[in-house]
C-alpha cells in the first residue's frame, strides 16, 4: 500500500492564515507515532478564504481540508486516518464526492496556475513530473525557428496579462527582428496594483512555468540573458525562484548550451524597492541598471533599445506561464477558450466584500455576475453588490447593473474600466465610492514619478478635491473640474501611471454622479463612510439611559441621566462614532 | 509625488555612530558590476536598519557614482530609509482590499495607543508605525504585519490588544535580561 501523504498548503497567504503553525503541529503528531504518513508541502490553490488548507491523500482519494489551523487538524486527521471518515462539510475538494465548496472551482479552467497547489514548488522532480521544461526541450530537438514559434504564439491569440493586453507573438516579432550582438528578457513581476496577488502566488507556486516561459522568449528571440524583476515585498517569491534556477541551473536545464545544443540562458533575480511607477517597462528598464525609476518617452521601444540600450522583451509573469502550456498543447487549443478577440484564460484576484476570496483562473467570456456568484459566492453578509473595481488604480468601477459585462478586453474597456493585470476588489452598499476614487487617487499621486506637471501637480490637485468633498466642503462646480482636469492629466502625461490616474474618478462619475452630488449638494455620504459628513443622534424608543455613550464620548457631547433618555448636542458632536460603537441597545442612529 | 515623502518622513541624513568596516564585503561584491546601486543600498539597509550618511560617502567612493546620485536614488524608493527605525516595525495594509475593510481604524488606533503618527518611531526606539500597499494575504483583510508575524482580520481594538500583548513578551523577556 502507497504511504498516506498529508500536504500542507504553504503560500505566503496560507502561512499569514496560520500555515506553517499547522505544520509544526503535523511534524509534532507525527514525532508522536500514534499516526504514519509523509508529511509535504504545496503551495496554493487559491482557495483564500478557506486557509490554512490541508490536503490528505491515501486509498480514499485525495482528500482537501478547510480551515485547517493548527488547532483543528490533530482532530480532523485523526477521524479522517484512524476512524475512516471524511468529513464533507470540511472538505474543500473531495475526489469523486461532492463538497460544499465545489462552485468554487466550477468553471474555472486552469493553464497559467495549471500546478499552483497540485505540487511541491520547491522540488525540481516533481515539476518535471508535471511536465515542466518538456516545451522548450521540444522546441530544441525539434531545432523548430524562431518564425515557427512566434507563429504559434500569433495563432494562440494570447496577449499581455500585465494590463496592455499587446499581443505577445507580435512582440516577440519585433524583438526578434532587432539584429543584435546581445539581447535581453525580462519577465515583469513587480505587481504593483495594491490588492492584487495573482502574480506572488503563480511564482510561489510554480517557479519553473515561468523560468522557462522565458527561455522560449529567449530561444525566440535570440537572447541569452533574463531578468526576473520582482518587487521586495515578496521575500518567498523571490526565495522559491531563486531554489527553481539554482536546481535547474544544477540539471543543465539553464546555462551553457542547453539540451546539448547551442542555445544558452541564464536568468537572475533582481529585487524592486518600492516604487509602483517601476512596473511601467522604461522606469523598469532604468531601475534595473540602478537608476531612479523614471518612465521615458517611446520609441525607440524596449524591442529596439531596451536594458542596456539592447533589444529586450518584456512580458509578465502570467504570460510567461503560459508559454509553455502553449507550445506543448498548440495554439488552437489555447485558442479554444475565450472569445473572439480575446483568447485564453484570465487570472483574477477576488477580494473585498465577497464571500470566497481567492485566486481564480477563468475562460475569457464569462461574465462579472459569473465570477461574483458562482466563484465568488456572493457578497459576504448577503448584503447588495455595488461594484466591482477592476485595473487597481489605473483601472475602474463597474457597476452592478453592468453586471453582465463578460470578460474581454474589449467589453471591458467599453465600461471605462480595463482588464488591468487581474485585481478584482469587490464592494457593497457600504463602500463609498467618492472614499474609492480618493483611495485610489492618493495611490497615484504618491507613486508619480513627477516627471510630468499633469501627473505629478494634477493628480494632487484632484485629490485636493476629493478630499474638500468629502469633509463636506464640496462646491457646485467641483464635478465639472474634476472632469476637466481629468482630461487634462489624460492627454498630457508620459506614461500609463498619469495616462490612467484620473480613471478611477472618471467611471465613479460616470455611474455613481449622484453619490457626488449628493456629498456637494446634500452634504450626505449614502453609504456613511465619510465622517464629517454624518449625523449621529438617539433614538428614543431604543435608549435605555445606560450612560455609556456619555461617559465614552470624548467631547462630552451626550447629554443625560441615568435611566433617561439620551441626547446628542450637535453643536459639540465630532462626528467621531465612538457612541454607536459603544451602545448596546443599537440606539444610535447615523445619517 | 515620490519627493513628498522625504519632506514628511525624513528630512536629514542620520549618521547614527555606525560601523562602516561593515560594509567592505559588499562594496567588494558588488561596486565594480554596472547597475548595482540598488542592491548596494539594499545591503547597507540589511546591515544597519537604514541607511547612515557616511555610506553614501563610501559606496560613493568605491563606485565613482556622485553622492548626490545616490542620495537621488535613496530618495525615489519607498523601501529605503536615512533614519533609524524602531526594534519592531508595524506595517499595516493600506491595499485595496484592507482599505475596503477599514483599515483606516487600525491606523488610527494604534496613533493613539503608541502615540505617533504614520511612519514615527515612539520615542523609546521599541516601535515604527508604517503603511504599506498590499501584503498579498488580501482575503485576511484588514491585516498587517509585525516582524515577521502577519494578523488577520482585524479591528481597531484586536489590533490594540497585539500591541499589549507584544509590549508584555518585551518587558518580561527584558527583565529576563535584566536579572
Ligand atoms: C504605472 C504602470 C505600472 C505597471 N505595473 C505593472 C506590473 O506591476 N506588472 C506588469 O506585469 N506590468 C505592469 N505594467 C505594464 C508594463 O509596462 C508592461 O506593459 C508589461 O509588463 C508587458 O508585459 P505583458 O505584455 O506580458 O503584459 C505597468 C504599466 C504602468 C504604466
Ligand atoms: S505620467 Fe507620471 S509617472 Fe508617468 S512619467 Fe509622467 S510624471 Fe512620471
Ligand atoms: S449607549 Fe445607547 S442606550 Fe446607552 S445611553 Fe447611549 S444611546 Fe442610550
Ligand atoms: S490562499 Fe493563496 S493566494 Fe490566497
Ligand atoms: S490589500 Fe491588504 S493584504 Fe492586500
Amino acid at each position: 500500500m502507497k504511504k498516506t501523504k498529508v500536504i500542507v498548503g504553504l503560500g505566503s497567504c496560507g502561512i499569514a492564515a496560520g500555515a506553517s503553525k499547522t505544520y509544526s503541529a503535523l511534524e509534532e503528531i507525527l514525532a508522536k507515532g500514534e499516526m504514519d504518513f509523509e508529511l509535504a508541502k504545496t503551495s496554493c490553490i487559491g482557495m483564500c478564504y478557506k486557509e490554512p488548507l490541508v490536503e490528505i491523500r491515501d486509498e480514499k482519494g485525495k482528500i482537501i481540508y478547510g480551515d485547517m489551523t493548527a488547532e483543528a487538524v490533530e482532530r480532523i486527521l485523526k477521524s479522517h486516518l484512524l476512524d475512516g471518515k471524511i468529513d464533507l462539510d470540511r472538505a474543500v475538494v473531495a475526489e469523486k464526492r461532492k463538497t460544499p465548496e465545489d462552485s468554487f472551482f466550477e468553471g474555472q479552467v486552469k493553464i497559467a496556475l495549471r500546478n499552483c497547489g497540485y505540487m511541491d514548488p520547491e522540488s525540481l522532480d516533481q515539476a518535471l513530473e508535471r511536465d515542466a521544461y518538456k516545451a522548450i526541450k521540444t522546441l530544441i530537438s525539434e531545432n523548430k525557428s524562431s518564425m515557427d514559434i512566434i507563429q504559434t504564439m500569433i495563432d494562440s491569440g494570447l496577449r499581455g496579462r500585465g494590463g496592455g493586453g499587446f499581443p505577445t507573438g507580435l512582440k516577440w516579432k519585433f524583438a526578434y527582428q532587432n539584429e543584435s550582438d546581445q539581447k535581453y528578457i525580462i519577465c515583469n513581476a513587480d505587481e504593483g496594483d495594491p490588492g492584487a496577488f495573482m502574480d506572488r502566488s503563480l511564482l510561489e507556486g510554480d517557479p519553473h512555468a515561468v523560468l522557462e516561459g522565458m527561455m522560449i522568449g529567449g530561444y525566440t528571440i535570440g537572447a541569452s540573458q533574463g531578468v526576473i524583476y520582482c518587487r521586495a515585498e515578496y521575500p518567498l517569491a523571490i526565495k522559491r525562484l531563486n531554489i527553481a534556477i539554482n536546481q535547474a541551473k544544477a540539471k543543465g536545464l539553464l546555462g551553457e548550451k542547453i539540451f546539448g545544443s547551442d542555445f544558452s540562458f541564464d536568468i537572475y533575480v533582481k529585487e524592486g524597492a518600492g516604487a509602483f511607477v517601476c512596473g511601467e517597462e522604461t522606469a523598469l528598464i532604468a531601475s534595473i541598471e540602478g537608476k531612479r525609476g523614471m518612465p521615458r518617452k517611446r520609441p525607440p521601444f524596449p524591442a529596439v533599445s531596451g536594458l542596456w540600450a539592447k533589444p529586450t522583451n518584456i512580458n509578465n509573469v502570467e504570460t510567461w506561464a503560459n508559454v509553455p502550456w502553449i507550445i506543448n498543447h498548440g495554439a488552437n487549443a489555447y485558442a479554444a477558450f475565450g472569445t473572439e478577440k480575446s483568447k485564453g484564460t484570465k487570472v483574477f484576484a477576488l477580494t473585498g466584500k465577497i464571500k470566497h476570496g481567492g485566486l481564480v483562473e477563468v475562460p475569457m467570456g464569462v461574465t462579472i455576475n459569473d465570477i461574483i456568484f458562482k466563484l465568488g459566492g456572493g457578497i459576504q453578509g448577503d448584503k447588495k453588490f455595488k461594484a466591482v473595481q477592476l485595473g487597481g488604480p489605473s483601472g475602474g468601477c463597474i457597476p452592478a447593473e453592468l453586471g453582465d459585462t463578460i470578460v474581454d478586453y474589449d467589453s471591458l474597456n467599453a465600461t471605462g474600466a480595463i482588464m488591468g493585470s487581474g485585481g478584482m476588489v469587490v464592494m457593497d452598499e457600504s463602500t463609498c465610492m467618492i472614499d474609492l476614487a480618493k483611495f485610489f487617487l492618493n495611490f497615484t499621486q504618491e507613486e508619480s514619478c513627477g516627471k510630468c506637471t499633469f501627473c505629478r501637480v494634477g493628480t494632487k490637485r484632484m485629490l485636493e478635491m476629493l478630499e474638500r468633498i468629502t469633509e463636506g466642503k464640496g462646491e457646485d462646480g467641483d464635478i465639472e473640474k474634476l472632469e476637466n482636469l481629468a482630461h487634462q492629466i489624460k492627454n498630457n502625461s508620459l506614461c500609463g501611471l498619469g495616462q490612467t490616474a484620473p480613471n478611477p474618478v472618471l467611471t465613479t462619475l460616470k455611474y455613481f454622479r449622484h453619490e457626488y452630488e449628493a456629498h456637494i449638494y446634500d452634504k450626505k455620504c449614502p453609504a456613511k463612510v465619510c465622517k464629517p459628513l454624518l449625523t449621529y443622534t438617539i433614538d428614543p424608543e431604543k435608549c435605555t439611559g445606560c450612560t455609556i455613550c456619555a461617559v465614552k464620548c470624548s467631547t462630552h457631547a451626550i447629554d443625560g441621566v441615568r435611566k433617561q433618555i439620551h441626547f446628542i448636542n450637535q453643536e459639540t458632536c465630532i462626528q467621531c462614532g465612538e457612541c454607536y460603537n459603544v451602545c448596546k441597545f443599537e440606539a444610535v442612529l447615523v445619517d | 509625488m515620490r519627493i513628498t515623502r522625504i519632506a514628511e518622513t525624513h528630512n536629514t541624513i542620520v549618521s547614527g555612530d555606525a560601523d562602516l568596516t561593515l560594509m567592505k564585503p559588499l562594496l567588494e561584491k558588488y561596486s565594480k558590476k554596472p547597475g548595482s546601486l540598488i542592491p548596494l543600498l539594499q545591503g547597507t539597509q540589511a546591515l544597519y536598519g537604514f541607511l547612515p550618511s557616511g555610506a553614501f560617502r563610501a559606496i560613493s567612493e568605491a563606485t565613482g557614482i556622485a553622492p548626490a546620485d545616490i542620495y537621488g536614488v535613496a530618495t525615489f524608493y519607498a523601501q529605503f530609509r536615512l533614519s533609524p527605525v524602531g526594534k519592531n516595525i508595524i506595517k499595516v495594509c493600506h491595499g485595496t482590499a484592507c482599505h475596503v475593510q477599514n483599515a483606516n481604524a487600525i491606523t488610527d488606533a494604534i496613533k493613539d495607543h503608541l502615540g505617533v503618527n504614520d511612519g514615527e518611531t515612539t520615542a523609546d526606539g521599541e516601535f515604527t508605525l508604517e503603511s504599506v500597499a498590499c501584503l498579498g494575504c488580501c482575503s485576511l483583510a484588514p491585516v498587517m504585519m509585525i516582524g515577521e508575524n502577519t494578523y488577520g482580520k482585524l479591528n481597531g481594538k484586536s489590533a490594540v490588544k497585539i500591541l499589549r500583548e507584544i509590549k508584555k513578551q518585551l518587558r518580561s523577556s527584558q527583565l529576563k535580561a535584566e536579572k
